[in-house]
């Protein structure tokens, strides 16, 4: 057994836990990081990024469709899906090997294995690595728990990797399908959705709640919702999956309809209903860690009960979301470092973003939240119609909304669904950051021809003075 | 053109006061001379007088208003012919925009305010009649923090910021708010069992100083005992002799003998100045003199060359002055050495606070008879126990021994005084 100690053992390489080990480095602390599977995590190899390469896929696929209106015109379009995924498996495998350079240049020494958190002194963590060949202890002052999370599933039904997919499967087709079922309409849920959908399968989207992407601003989800339908796609809100059954080669999901039992038959079904947080097997049940639904309850510096044992991203409360993890990453180990004048996340700076076409993006409350908090806003919506690049570009469909404190004219919250409105939320974030109000927002000067334009005119809307609409 | 009438400073040093009383209202007409307001200072409460004649068009600052920074308007003089529909149109600038004033100020070569006693200041707060301008710092805070800053009426300047570089945010804001509230709540769960006082500015300033001299200078304390049969006795005959013209007391025996001292051992007579220390020829001894609601150390100048007499009366006038709030600011503010004195109250001995930027203070106990030995044998005398407590930064140990072994010889050896 080789004994080594760390200021600090980092559980997990993904955008939290890689973030942290590097950042801790550049602090000058020596950092062990244990990852099982692959550097880069759900997000870099599962996640968010082969699925940007997919979607780029099936966006050239609608510009395809589309090319007559630039004046071309193309024919015998052949999707080959293999070739898709190749290239969206490439684009992880780069990135995870950039990784594993990171953490090298970093000085980061990374332990292929699977770690578990042994009762060690308060003062000196234990934690063992099981690798391939042998067990080895290590120890550190700290240790931060990075384990993330993994998708759902339901009590009668789980992704078997064939006809039942979970992301993983859903994001390797060996060939397309005719039809598939999706269950959420979150985030995941709409991009497949809408991936699928480009490609020509038939796709209908299952949503509990009264409409798809729940957590956004109604106004946004009715846009997706409409583009969705315009395009094909089938969306059952209010609608609960209630049993699947194989079907000859088809799947037969049961569901359950505003009160009526209906069946959808469709060759795959895609099961994206949430995540679970990866915690079992950690050693967590050995210290006074506290759960909630399944994750780990830490105080705002991301500290668990138990001193010296942080836990950041996915295995945490929500947002589930990358770039969270990854501030929360920096934020913790700073705290290690002593940093002073650090500042909690606030969970209405995060701002999220959906790829599916129209992208979706927003950032702090949505109108409905913003009202059940008895706040006076001041509502400004402008529409891409209005904005002359979108036109240019012949992808003017969609919206931007944003919320202000009547009050005090503080930005509480920015709502955009459009062509690159992903690229175009940092601008609200950046403004919700620095604390800005309406009036610095309006007197910024936003470069001509934009798209970014849409975001002053929204702005320029709440207080009655958009020009162009 | 009508006159602002500014908050005078009634010190060098003071930069905002509290307007005690109104003694004219608007619409009334001052001739110059008259008195028209009560200022309360750090120190004491002064009238103010008007300088010119005319009308007062407009008062700008309520009866009880704190904190107001000197040169800022607090009312406006109408002269002969003006009405107040005239100076409406100009004056938008209301209070919390003084600097839009302040042109108009720098054109008058004159104060707009005064009082005889303060002629010789005026001098000085001619020259200073930017002030309100030269100490602003910048306040880093964010766009929303200032909007809300300004509608709660948040002085930002009383916000230190949680931002990077100390950015005041909205948080710190709110927390501010909240913190008052939670004062206030404190505040109304005792209401009971307790009285809640308002601190004057007196009571203020004490505390500031206080605090400042505890906080930055390095007390350290030095006791001895002296005998005082000699000085009682000395002080019985010269009392014989007056006739009830006069009445020399212990304590200013001890003024002198402090004086005496501090022309023997220079180094106990000066004050720390940071990059220099300053070491005073004349002794100028401040005095603590109890008053309602605080204290202030009236300065009875130049002991060195004054006889017991002189100091006697200074100390008179000093004290009543004091207690009825009439001391001038040159009066108290300055001086090279403290004594504070409580032998009256039969304390035996205690340590003082360094009053700063001095470097030293003697604390006075009371005289009382105690046995003590003399060649073997024990007898009675009357004996006084003296503490002197030393800026570190000032007075070293040996110099502040010495101070005391020289002052224990001239108390105990009063006729040397007379060399």
């Amino acid at each position: 057994m080789n004994n080594s100690d760390y200021d600090i053992i980092v559980i997990g390489g993904g955008p939290g836990g890689y973030v942290a080990a590097i950042r801790a480095s550049q602090l000058g602390m020596s950092v062990a990081l244990i990852e099982d599977k692959h550097l880069g995590g759900i997000c870099l190899n599962w996640g968010c990024i082969p699925t940007k390469a997919l979607l780029r896929a099936s966006e050239i696929k609608h510009m395809l469709d589309n090319v007559g209106e630039f004046g071309f015109s193309v024919s015998n379009i052949k999707i080959d899906i293999n070739n898709i995924t190749k290239r969206s498996r490439k684009v992880a495998d780069q990135l995870s090997t950039g990784i594993s350079h990171l953490l090298k240049k970093n000085k980061v020494k990374v332990f292929d294995g699977f770690a578990q958190l042994e009762k060690g002194t308060p003062n000196l963590k234990t934690v063992k690595v099981k690798t391939q060949d042998s067990d080895i202890v290590i120890k550190a002052k700290n240790v931060i728990i990075a384990t993330g999370a993994r998708s759902r599933n339901l009590p009668f039904v789980s992704s078997d990797g064939k006809n039942i997919w979970d992301y993983k499967t859903a994001m390797t087709p060996t060939e397309l399908p005719k039809s598939i079922t999706v269950i959420g309409s979150g985030a995941i849920g709409v991009e497949f959705a809408s991936f699928y959908n480009d490609l020509g399968v038939k796709v209908t989207v299952v949503e509990a709640l009264p409409s798809i992407l729940p957590n956004e601003d109604e106004d946004i989800s009715k846009i997706v919702e409409t583009n969705f339908v315009k395009r094909g796609i089938d969306i059952k809100t209010n609608t609960t999956l209630k049993a699947v059954k194989m079907f000859d080669k088809n799947i037969s999901a049961e569901i359950l309809c505003d009160g009526n039992v209906e069946t959808i038959i469709s060759e795959k079904l895609i099961l994206a209903i949430g995540i679970i947080a990866n915690t079992e097997n950690v050693g967590l049940e050995k210290f006074n860690i506290k759960m909630d639904n399944g994750h780990i309850i830490t105080n705002e510096w991301l500290e668990t009960d138990e001193k010296g044992i942080f836990a950041i991203g996915d295995v945490t409360e929500g947002p589930w979301l990358a770039h969270k993890a990854s501030h929360e990453g920096t934020l913790c180990v700073e705290k290690i470092a002593g940093y002073k004048n650090l500042k909690p996340i606030e969970k209405t700076s995060i701002p999220g973003c959906t790829y599916c076409r129209p992208q979706v993006a927003s950032i702090g409350l949505t109108e409905k939240k913003a009202k059940s908090k008895n706040l006076k806003v001041k509502i400004g919506k402008f529409p891409f119609l209005g904005n002359g690049k979108a036109i240019a570009m012949g992808d003017s469909e969609g919206l931007i909304k944003t919320i202000f404190d009547e009050d005090t004219g503080e930005l509480i919250g920015a709502h955009m669904v459009g062509p690159e409105v992903t690229e175009l939320i940092q601008g609200f974030s950046i403004a919700k950051k620095l604390e800005t109000t309406e009036h610095e927002l309006m007197h910024t000067i936003f470069p001509h021809p934009t798209l970014s334009e849409s975001m002053h005119e929204s702005v320029l809307d709440a207080y009655n003075q958009a020009i162009h609409y | 053109m009508s006159l602002n009438i500014l908050m005078p400073a009634l010190s060098p040093t003071m930069e905002e006061g509290t307007l005690s009383k109104w003694l004219v209202k608007e619409g009334d007409i001052v001739t110059s001379g008259d008195l028209i307001a009560e200022i309360e200072t750090d120190k004491a409460t002064m009238e103010v007088e008007s300088i010119d004649d005319g009308t007062i068009g407009k008062i700008l600052v309520n009866e009880g208003q704190e904190s107001i920074k000197v040169n800022e308007p607090i009312a406006i003089l109408l002269l002969e012919g003006e009405t107040l529909s005239d100076i409406e149109s100009m004056h938008e600038a209301k209070l919390p925009e003084v600097t839009k004033n302040l042109d108009k100020i720098e054109n008058k070569p004159k104060i707009d305010i005064s009082s005889k006693e303060m002629a010789k200041i005026e001098l000085v707060t001619d020259k200073n009649i930017e002030p309100v301008k030269q100490n602003k710092t910048r306040i880093f805070v964010s766009p929303l923090a200032k909007r809300l800053a300004k509608q709660r009426n948040i002085d930002l300047s009383l916000i230190s910021g949680s931002g990077a570089n100390g950015r005041i945010l909205k948080n710190d804001i709110e927390n501010f708010n909240n913190n008052k509230n939670l004062l206030q709540s404190e505040i109304t769960l005792n209401n009971n069992k307790s009285e809640l006082v308002k601190n004057s500015s007196m009571r203020k300033t004490i505390a500031e100083r206080l605090v400042q001299s505890k906080n930055e200078a390095p007390h350290f304390y030095l006791s001895l005992d002296c005998n005082i049969d000699q000085l009682l006795k000395i002080r019985s005959l010269i009392n014989l002799k007056s006739n009830d013209q006069y009445k020399i007391s212990v304590n200013d025996m001890i003024i002198k003998a402090a004086s005496s001292t501090l022309i023997k051992v220079p180094q106990a007579n000066a004050s720390w100045e940071n990059e220099n220390t300053r070491y005073f020829k004349n002794t100028d001894i401040s005095v603590a003199v109890a008053i309602d609601g605080g204290l202030i150390t009236p300065i009875i100048k130049n002991v060195q060359s004054k006889g017991l007499l002189e100091i006697s009366e200074d100390m008179k006038i000093l004290a009543n002055k004091a207690k009825s709030g009439k001391l001038l600011p040159e009066e108290y503010i300055g001086g090279s050495f403290s004594i504070s004195n409580l032998g009256m109250y039969g304390i035996k001995e205690f340590s003082a606070v360094i009053n700063p930027p001095q470097g030293a203070i003697l604390a006075v106990g009371s005289g009382e008879k105690r046995p003590i030995v003399i060649n073997d044998q024990i007898t009675i005398a009357n004996m006084m126990t003296v503490t002197l407590s030393c800026d570190h930064r000032v007075v070293d140990g040996a110099v502040g021994a010495e101070f005391l072994s020289v002052f224990k010889d001239f108390i105990e050896n009063p006729s040397l005084m007379l060399l």
